[in-house]
């Protein structure tokens, strides 16, 4: 698992470095840009997301010392929390739709920077989109466990899977923790 | 050589051990899982040589007259496509990797069988989206979908294709992540980091390469098709973007895709040299880390492809010095293998030749390189013949020399037959010539000046792209006659024993074919890598079953 | 896989120490610190990969191999970011006369 997180890394690590080119050349349009992300749903979900963390290593806590009940309540929390976050996440995207910040045809941004604020966007809406497409396989991977967690199919002496999926999570978990300060913070100290 | 009455092969092996078409679409048989991919990326070996054969056919006369310009384009794109995603990466891991690799190490299997099904079956898919790419007006753009042009411009089948190639990618991942986890978990007892067999370090080094480098590329690519699809402006300047750096992360992975085909050939050949000398092969450690030290330094230079194309001077500059770094390893290993020649009793068998002509061909296209290195020449022949001909001694007299070396050298392994050693010899010494009369003359005609990619040429170039076209069908005849020998051997050809080489390997202590499950008794490494003296007394059997003896 | 077992109290501290690190991170960005702003933010959240690498998910607890594969993949993607940037922030130094 450790080698596929690995790939993962260089897959968003790809997006990592567009971005960090593209703020390096237009630095002012990116500030911009990311005032216009909402900073309350962007720290809340951050929020959201370390607590799944939490009670995702929890339920691997319990799998090592096969207190079944207690698994499936921490898988069903991690669940939870994801589905919050997807939850914020979907209402965001909403709003930057209804802001015409989505790009393309009906992207609207005030000059100078509409161009460059566009780009910036555009790397918002992949970065956290691959993100978000990650948590939705995370929750189903989930969802799997917590039907094998139910049937008892996990003991002290067998219970990779848990430990496997948590360590994916816990992955997609870090990718967000550094999306967050990248995308909503940089431009706070200049308002 | 033993005589046919002497052969005992088993009577149940992994080739009949289980019949119909279930049993081959559903197994997790990592020998049957090498077959199937020998079919399909010869079927793509096909393909793409088909379009080189229509590329050489236009380029036999000055003038654009078998095609159109834009015709010509999509020839040579889905020439490159093709060849380097659907054949040259997967072709020998995903063939003598898959075949070999659990064989080599003493297992029974490669530690996630039915991850290895799926890979094949996604590689077929990604397959199917070329083919429906190149059904529907193939696609334009070059190998290398520079933007804008990819992203902006080109009105051909660039988002299926891309889907095909990110598909296909990941059936490279996969492999790459099972060889990693096998490798290091599933080795037999005795069998210690520098008791492994030398294509198995190279498959080790080539794996990293596909695991760190594809996710890459298969990115940067769903980027280009996001741009087409959602008319977005990611590489685009208009939006602040910048096309060169669709360039950098695409070289980022291209480049070291190159040693994804080359450096397992290096393994085959590391294997052939030591089989046919009879002898440990000269520095055995430096082979190994050579290796590494390629896998690693391959992913520094990937700027060499982009020194005209506007990227910053000082970048070139230092992208040019780290190009004759990775160069250092390579040629520890050219000279080790011609080492091990020194005093040995070397024969001549059509493997071996196979081993020379990489030898020699890679030699020319690997200094041909350093040329290519250096800013000042590469301003000159960038983007001309020179550049194709480079790499076309590396990936074609370079690695499908090594992938037909090894297909010969393996071939009684798997199939449990001989190939006919005469017409063999024959189709390798076809190739050879084949190869440089196409070549040869490219090398010429870049330094001249002729351009890549364009279908019509000035009038005194003609001798010259003549020759090579002639050189080409040549080429064309010595691979379609190992085609047509191999599979009349399987039925044909004289039985193989276990040892018919015979040489040292846990490969080679198992009946030709292998049984499924690979090894009667677990292996046991005993003895140290290419130890011929003990394979020549016979002490060998000792390998199998008894107590380990500490490296 | 690892046996050994992290208890909960671990967690919990790992847990409210994150949630402090998201509170200063938001708090200081609003900070003026200039160019500064941004090292803050990356170190910040450096450490607070770190602490979910090596508690979260038994880093710390792990074979070296594991360790080094992570290490190798975090190099991996520092050589991609450098020597890309390497052409862009270097475009102005060469002039011609």
């Amino acid at each position: 698992m450790w080698v596929f997180l690995v790939t993962e890394i260089m897959f968003f690590g790809a997006l990592f470095t567009s971005y960090i080119v593209y703020r390096s050349l237009h630095s002012f349009a990116f500030a911009e840009a990311s005032r216009q992300l909402d900073i309350t749903l962007g720290t809340i979900n951050t929020a959201v997301l370390i607590s799944s963390s939490f009670t995702m290593a929890t339920a691997v806590y319990y799998a090592q010392t096969g207190k079944k009940r207690m698994i499936i309540v921490f898988l069903a929390l991690t669940i939870l929390l994801g589905l919050v976050f997807i939850g914020i996440k979907v209402y965001e995207y909403y709003q930057k739709y209804v802001e015409h910040f989505v790009p393309g045809s009906s992207f609207s941004f005030p000059a100078p920077y509409a161009r460059e604020a566009e780009m910036f966007f555009t790397l918002y809406f992949a970065m956290t989109g691959l993100h978000a497409l990650h948590m939705i396989v995370g929750v189903g991977l989930l969802t799997w466990l917590v039907i094998f967690a139910e049937r008892g199919r996990f003991t002290p002496a067998y219970h990779s899977p848990v430990e496997l999926t948590g360590l994916y999570w816990h992955f997609v978990d870090i990718i967000w923790i550094f999306l967050y300060p990248l995308l909503y913070l940089i431009g706070r100290h200049l308002e | 050589m033993h005589t046919e009455a002497s052969i005992e092969q088993p009577r149940v092996h992994y080739l009949n051990a289980d019949y119909g078409w279930k049993s081959w679409l559903f197994t997790t048989d990592h020998k049957r899982i090498g077959i199937l991919y020998l079919v399909s990326i010869t079927l793509f070996f096909f393909l793409g040589g088909f379009f080189a054969a229509l590329v050489r056919l236009e380029l036999a006369t000055p003038a654009g007259d078998l095609v159109s310009s834009e015709t010509y384009n999509k020839l040579f794109s889905m020439h490159g496509i093709i060849m380097i995603f659907f054949f040259l990466i997967p072709s020998i891991p995903a063939v003598l990797g898959n075949f070999l690799v659990p064989l080599m190490i003493g297992a029974r299997d490669v530690a996630f069988p039915r991850l290895n099904l799926l890979s094949w079956y996604l590689f077929n898919l990604g397959g199917l989206f070329m083919l429906y790419a190149v059904l529907h007006g193939g696609v334009d753009t070059g190998w290398t979908f520079y933007t804008p042009y990819s992203s902006n411009f080109a009105n051909t089948n660039v988002v299926a294709t891309i889907a095909a190639i990110f598909i296909a990618g990941f059936s490279s991942i996969l492999t790459g992540l099972n060889f990693i986890v096998t490798i290091h978990s599933m080795r037999a007892p005795g069998m210690t980091w520098f008791r492994l067999p030398l294509f198995i370090w190279a498959l080790y080094a080539t794996s990293i390469i596909q695991v760190l480098g594809t996710p890459v590329v298969a990115i940067t690519l769903t980027l280009v098709a996001a741009e087409r699809l959602l008319h977005l402006g990611v590489f685009d300047p208009a939006y602040g973007g910048d096309p060169i750096l669709f360039q950098h992360l695409f070289w980022f992975y291209s480049h070291p895709a190159v040693y994804i085909m080359v450096l397992p050939s290096m393994g085959v050949v590391s294997e052939l040299v030591a089989t046919f000398t009879r002898k440990n092969v000269y520095g055995y450690k430096f082979v190994a880390f050579s290796s590494m030290a390629i896998a690693v330094f391959g992913f520094l230079v990937w700027g060499h492809h982009m020194f005209v194309s506007g990227q910053s001077v000082y970048a070139g500059m230092v992208f040019s010095f780290l190009s004759y770094a990775v160069a250092i390893p390579s040629a520890i290993k050219v000279f080790n293998w011609t080492a091990t020649l020194h005093k040995a009793s070397v024969s001549y068998q059509t493997p071996m030749l196979y081993a020379f002509g990489f030898i020699g061909l890679f030699t020319i296209g690997g200094l041909t390189g350093l040329f290519v290195a250096a800013l000042g020449v590469d301003i000159h022949v960038t983007d001309t013949y020179f550049v194709i001909a480079h790499f076309h001694y590396i990936m074609v007299g370079g690695a499908v020399m090594g992938y037909l070396g090894g297909l010969h050298y393996w071939w009684p392994k798997i199939s449990g037959r001989m190939y006919p050693e005469g017409w063999a010899k024959l189709s390798a010494l076809i190739v050879f010539v084949g190869f440089n009369l196409t070549f040869f003359p490219q090398f010429l005609l870049g330094y001249m000046g002729m351009p890549r990619r364009y279908h019509a040429y000035p009038p005194e170039f003609q001798v010259l792209n003549v020759m090579s076209s002639a050189g080409a069908t040549i080429l064309g005849v010595g691979y379609i006659l190992p085609m047509i020998y191999l599979i009349w051997s399987m039925r044909y050809g004289p039985k193989a024993s276990a040892n018919p080489w015979p040489s040292t390997g846990l490969e080679w202590q198992t009946s030709s074919p292998p049984p499924t499950e690979n090894f009667g008794d677990t292996p046991v490494m005993n003895v140290e890598p290419y130890d011929f003296p003990t394979l020549a007394s016979g002490r060998n059997r000792a390998q199998l079953g008894s107590e380990p003896r500490p490296a | 896989m690892t046996e050994h077992i992290v208890p909960i109290r671990v967690y919990a501290i790992i847990f409210v120490t994150l949630l402090t690190l998201t509170a200063a991170t938001c708090v200081i960005s609003f900070i003026n610190l200039g160019r500064l702003n941004a090292v803050v933010a990356l170190v910040i959240a450096f450490s607070k990969a770190l602490l979910v690498a090596l508690f979260f998910m038994h880093l710390r607890y792990s074979r070296r191999l594991m360790q080094l594969v992570v290490v190798a993949g975090l190099f991996w993607l520092g050589i991609m970011i450098s020597l890309t940037m390497t052409d862009f922030l270097t475009r102005g130094w060469l002039t011609y006369r």
